[in-house]
């Protein structure tokens, strides 16, 4: 099915920050995408900046949490699904069929909603995508599943059980130790969808914290429905509504300083 | 999640008329099943008890010696009519008797009355007369009691040791005959002390006299065992009952399953049951996960998934004509005519056997393990797939080392459920394997150590069997009640054995509380 391109809503390109190719480390031109004839996205264009964390705000329904599974190709398992455009990453397209989709989530980690740890150990968790690789002595697989583990602020509560089910830590913990899990296969890009909505406001604030740590040599791209989190944690927002780019600039800026009236009536709370 | 699953709401109890009806439909439940258990419990094991044999001495002054089994009203004017059991059928022609109470002028438990337990005839009753040993020595009196047990003892220790000699010796020996001089005289020394044992056990009689004056003489080849229940104390009559149960247990039938034990009835359902499982769960497991994990979600699997509950509803009669038509007589007719042309026209695999029982019930089965082990995938959650995929894992390794280990416990409930109800199968076995009569169990020692073509016993059939088609019903009541009784246990400890795997399966991660 031929996606239609709604031409009147065409994004105001001065709303829409752009960065050079040289500091983006994933680029997404005209993409539109429909879950059977159901519109998701629509012709989005932007970049996302290397080493930074940009957030995607917006209302339910608006695209967000769509975009972010076209960049680890998860849309592949739903055949109804049909997209138009290109994502790059570091100038390759993903979709191309040179990729290889399991190599490419591998690059792109993915972190969900609830935490999702598997039914095994603490240690296996976190090795499972280790072992899914292969070619790793033990000793070398249990420094990375360590490191993995101190990058996710993890470490220190389950140094002691790292046999013990992974189930049994606190939703908190769950949600680290995906982090971790992820972290262990040394991604360059680190999806989070909601990551702390499922958690408590102390649990929350640790991940923020984790995000901004993990900035320093990854690329981190949020999906949230908290504006507060988004304003806290993200260096730029890109705000979405009905598949469309709307404003995408430095978080200060588009919370402080909207472009847009949509804008700034979602982000005061008075939408229409 | 954990606490989640302590603290559901309840109905509230003392509000209304809603509580009660579920804890009263709750209490009629539990009674009606351990009416059913106390039932065949009691009647099962209680036959097994040597229980005191009366000598009755009627007004007439006719005398009859029999163990008491019920009473009865009596169908015109009043009374209680009462049943004894007195074997000595080659007697009287009959082992039981019906005697009015009020027509009873005395009823005693004398010691020396014997109750012998023969392989023809049933059981005798009477006081022993007198003892012949072998060398046609003659005792009477109390010794002949006395020489009775020890010879009776002896002759078991033969028999053992007969036994042992058959199996540990001739058997391998004639299994690596051809050629070899050495087994050949081996062979022969072995048939020589084969020989010796049963000159040792043969000759003997006892002599017994019948409570109403006939006396009956029975070689001691018959007899398989002989008490005198009257003289018992407690502890003798425990260590009979044992011997009882486990005679019950461990040997073959005997008297057109009327008396003796069902242990080839025991091995063939625990066989037949093992051998469905194995068939079944991975032809159940794969087309579950194709139906769940493959198939595209369109109106097709949605139909096929339809039919295959469904078909779990069909009479088990109805695959038991499929499997006669198919199996039997389509494929065993086949490979007969291609493998075992020689022994045509008596059929291999062209009848009945142990392999299309099994293959039946796994059909059978097959429904019930597909719709189990797909609503364990189906509760798996979209995010543990998408969190192994989104490491790098490919859909293979997602399933192999996510999905299906989480879905294993489902998978084992499918083939509990599925043990359960092959188990207690009785109807299409009929049709496509089952014996009246297969002493010989399936496994041996002769290649291929497995006979899939053989019929085998399966208890219940026996059941059935018993019941119905015995000679004496009377005789056959308390071995189906104990029958029953182990049919029970069976598929208790076939399921006990898979829940335990479940649940070793599930706790190991801890997964047990969260589904």
């Amino acid at each position: 099915m031929p996606l239609v391109k709604d031409q009147r809503s065409s994004p105001d390109s001065a709303a829409i920050i752009d960065f050079p190719p040289e500091a983006s480390s994933l680029a997404i031109r005209g993409l539109s995408l429909a879950y059977g004839d159901k519109q998701a996205l629509n012709d989005l264009t932007l970049r996302v900046p290397r080493h930074r964390v940009t957030a995607f705000i917006g209302p339910s329904g608006c695209g967000k949490s769509t975009l972010l599974r076209v960049l680890n190709r998860l849309h592949d398992l739903n055949d109804e699904v049909v997209r138009e455009g290109e994502v790059l990453l570091e100038g390759e397209d993903i979709h191309s069929p040179e990729v290889a989709v399991a190599e490419l989530r591998r690059r792109v980690g993915m972190v969900f909603q609830s935490p999702n740890p598997f039914p095994m150990s603490i240690h296996d968790n976190v090795a499972f995508g280790l072992r899914l690789q292969g070619g790793l002595s033990k000793r070398k697989r249990d420094d990375i599943i360590e490191w993995a583990l101190r990058s996710a602020a993890l470490w220190d509560e389950v140094k002691d059980r790292l046999r013990a089910s992974a189930w049994s830590l606190s939703g908190g913990q769950q949600q680290r130790l995906v982090i971790a899990r992820t972290l262990a296969v040394g991604p360059e890009v680190l999806l989070l969808d909601e990551p702390a909505s499922a958690l408590d406001p102390i649990s929350t604030l640790k991940i923020e914290e984790l995000i901004r740590n993990l900035k320093s040599h990854l690329t981190l791209v949020l999906v949230t429905h908290n504006m507060q989190q988004a304003a806290r944690v993200s260096d730029y927002t890109a705000f979405l509504q009905h598949g469309e780019l709307v404003e995408y600039a430095p978080t200060d800026t588009l919370f402080t300083n909207p472009r847009l009236a949509r804008t700034e009536n979602y982000i005061t709370g008075r939408m229409a | 999640m954990r606490e989640a699953s302590t603290r559901r709401l309840r109905l509230p109890r003392g509000e209304g008329a809603g509580a009660w009806l579920c804890a009263g439909s709750v209490a009629l439940s539990l009674l009606a099943l351990l009416a059913l258990l106390a039932l065949l419990t009691v009647r099962g094991l209680g036959h097994f008890w040597p229980s005191p044999v009366e000598l009755v001495v009627l007004e007439d002054g006719r005398q009859l010696a029999g163990e008491r089994v019920r009473e009865v009203p009596l169908a015109q004017g009043d009374g209680v009519e009462r049943l004894y059991r007195t074997g000595n059928r080659d007697l009287d022609g009959d082992r039981w008797a019906w005697v009015r109470v009020s027509a009873i002028d005395a009823v005693s438990h004398p010691a020396d009355l014997v109750v012998l337990e023969r392989r023809r005839w049933g059981q005798a009753i009477g006081r022993l007369a007198a003892f012949e040993a072998a060398s046609g020595e003659r005792i009477e009196g109390e010794a002949a009691w006395t020489a009775l047990e020890s010879r009776l003892d002896e002759l078991g220790a033969l028999r053992d040791a007969r036994d042992r000699l058959r199996e540990e010796v001739i058997l391998p020996l004639a299994a690596r005959r051809g050629g070899e001089g050495s087994a050949e005289s081996e062979l022969t020394a072995a048939h020589g002390r084969l020989r010796e044992l049963q000159a040792a056990m043969a000759g003997g009689r006892l002599i017994l006299a019948a409570a109403d004056g006939d006396s009956l003489s029975v070689p001691l080849e018959q007899v398989l065992g002989a008490r005198r229940p009257n003289a018992m104390s407690t502890l003798d009559r425990l260590a009979a009952w044992g011997e009882g149960v486990w005679r019950f247990l461990s040997e073959g039938p005997r008297a057109a399953n009327t008396a003796g034990g069902v242990w080839p009835a025991i091995f063939g359902t625990v066989l037949m049951v093992m051998l469905m499982s194995i068939l079944v769960t991975p032809f159940g497991v794969l087309a579950a996960i194709y139906l769940n994990e493959v198939a595209h979600q369109g109106r097709l699997t949605r139909l096929v998934r339809i039919a295959v509950r469904n078909l779990a509803g069909v009479p088990s009669i109805v695959y038991g004509v499929f499997g006669l038509g198919v199996f039997v007589y389509g494929i065993g007719g086949r490979l007969d005519s291609w493998f075992f042309e020689s022994a045509l026209p008596s059929p291999t695999f062209g009848t009945g056997g142990l392999l299309w029982a099994s293959l039946t019930l796994a059909l059978l089965t097959l429904p019930v393990v597909i719709v189990a082990t797909e609503e364990g995938l189906a509760r798996i959650p979209d995010q543990q797939r998408e969190g192994a995929l989104a490491l790098g894992a490919t859909r293979l390794e997602m399933l192999t080392r996510v999905v299906l280990p989480m879905a294993a416990p489902a998978m084992l409930t499918g083939v509990i459920l599925a043990v359960a109800r092959a188990a207690g199968e009785v109807a299409p076995l009929m049709l496509v394997g089952v014996a009246k009569l297969a002493p010989q169990v399936p496994v041996d020692g002769d290649f291929p150590f497995l006979h899939l073509e053989r019929k085998f016993m399966h208890l219940g059939y026996h059941i059935f069997d018993a019941a119905f088609h015995g000679g004496d019903v009377q005789a056959a009541m308390p071995l189906v009640y104990a029958t029953a009784l182990l049919l029970v246990l069976v598929i208790l400890v076939l399921n006990l054995t898979a829940i335990f795997l479940r649940h070793h399966l599930s706790t190991r991660h801890g997964a047990l509380t969260r589904r």
